[in-house]
């Protein structure tokens, strides 16, 4: 019973961790978003194309924020590990 | 709603056990509409005229808005695909919306969005095969044929990712929007949940819909040309 109370604690210990990289996600698409509003305040012509194009870059900058987010939904909701240790109590 | 997709009913079919879940009435669901909106266009189509009025302005804004978004993105002589993009388009976004009638969203399903990405993938081989031939088979190899195995990793990336984005951005409103239903009293549960549907369901549903579609198309474009 301690060994699978330990193996709960630590995976959602993980999920916590694995949600950490929100922080340089969000860094990163400020990043996009200031500098597409600056070209915007440049060329106020250019909105459309540049528009489409920061959500694109947005998209691609979420991508491993998203994966951070499944591997803590997986190791608070499907954890593999919990069978395991289950399975050789 | 929850967080599982729950299972309705079982049917058999010839020894095997086919599992009816949320997600595949969900689908049905969005199937219907779709079907009945295209047999009511088509039965419309042939009193179509030169000036639209009412509902023959509806399909051509719509119509034409995809075929200019995607002649813009791919090019001309590539936009003949964009028929299916418009259907995946329009049934991700109907999913997202479905969300709002308290219904569970067939792309919170990872393996309805992993067959969206899937015959993205083929659609984006096929077009590669197609247009290019051999050079597109010779992109592999380049620059040199050590890379081919950091090639092919990069490739068979593509469709997972773009199913894990759309996957995760989905399945997060709907755990939000299950945590709130779930831990709330009876009596905040009328009004202020619309702001949540429209914020995870509408905007992002949107814009998950809008990258979806936008990422296929350049990934084809990148293959076929």
């Amino acid at each position: 019973m301690e060994t699978l109370g330990l193996v709960v604690a630590a995976a959602h210990i993980a999920a916590a961790i694995s949600l950490l990289n929100g922080l340089l996600t969000t860094f990163g698409q400020a990043k996009i978003a200031a500098q597409a509003i600056e070209s915007i305040a440049r060329q106020p012509e250019a909105a459309d194309s540049i528009r489409s194009t920061m959500f694109v870059g947005l998209a691609m900058a979420e991508t491993s924020g998203i994966y951070g987010l499944l591997i803590a939904i997986i190791m608070l909701f499907a954890n593999p590990l919990i069978n395991i240790v289950v399975s050789y109590l | 709603m929850s967080l599982n997709v729950d299972n309705v009913f079982v049917i058999d079919v010839g020894g095997f056990e086919v599992w009816i879940t949320e997600t595949i009435i969900s689908t049905w669901f969005i199937m219907l509409i779709i079907i009945i909106f295209a047999i009511i266009a088509r039965i419309k189509l042939s009193r179509f005229r030169v000036i639209p009025t009412g509902f023959q302005n509806v399909v051509e804004f719509i119509v034409e808005s995809f075929d200019k978004f995607s002649v813009n993105t791919l090019g001309k002589n590539l936009s003949y695909i964009s028929p299916w993009y418009f259907t995946v388009f329009a049934f991700i976004l109907l999913s997202s919306l479905l969300s709002i009638f308290g219904l569970r969203a067939p792309t919170a399903d990872f393996a309805t969005t992993f067959a969206l990405a899937l015959a993205s993938f083929a659609l984006m081989i096929f077009m590669g095969l197609r247009h290019r031939k051999g050079k597109y088979l010779k992109s592999f190899f380049e620059p040199h044929f050590m890379f081919f195995p950091l090639n092919l990793i990069g490739e068979l990336a593509k469709p997972v990712s773009l199913s894990f984005r759309l996957f995760g951005n989905v399945l997060s409103g709907t755990i939000i929007l299950t945590l709130y239903y779930a831990l709330t009293p009876i009596f905040v549960q009328f009004g202020i949940p619309a702001l949540l549907h429209a914020f995870f369901d509408v905007l992002f549903g949107a814009l998950q819909t809008y990258i979806f579609v936008i990422i296929s198309l350049m990934y084809v474009k990148g293959a076929a040309e």
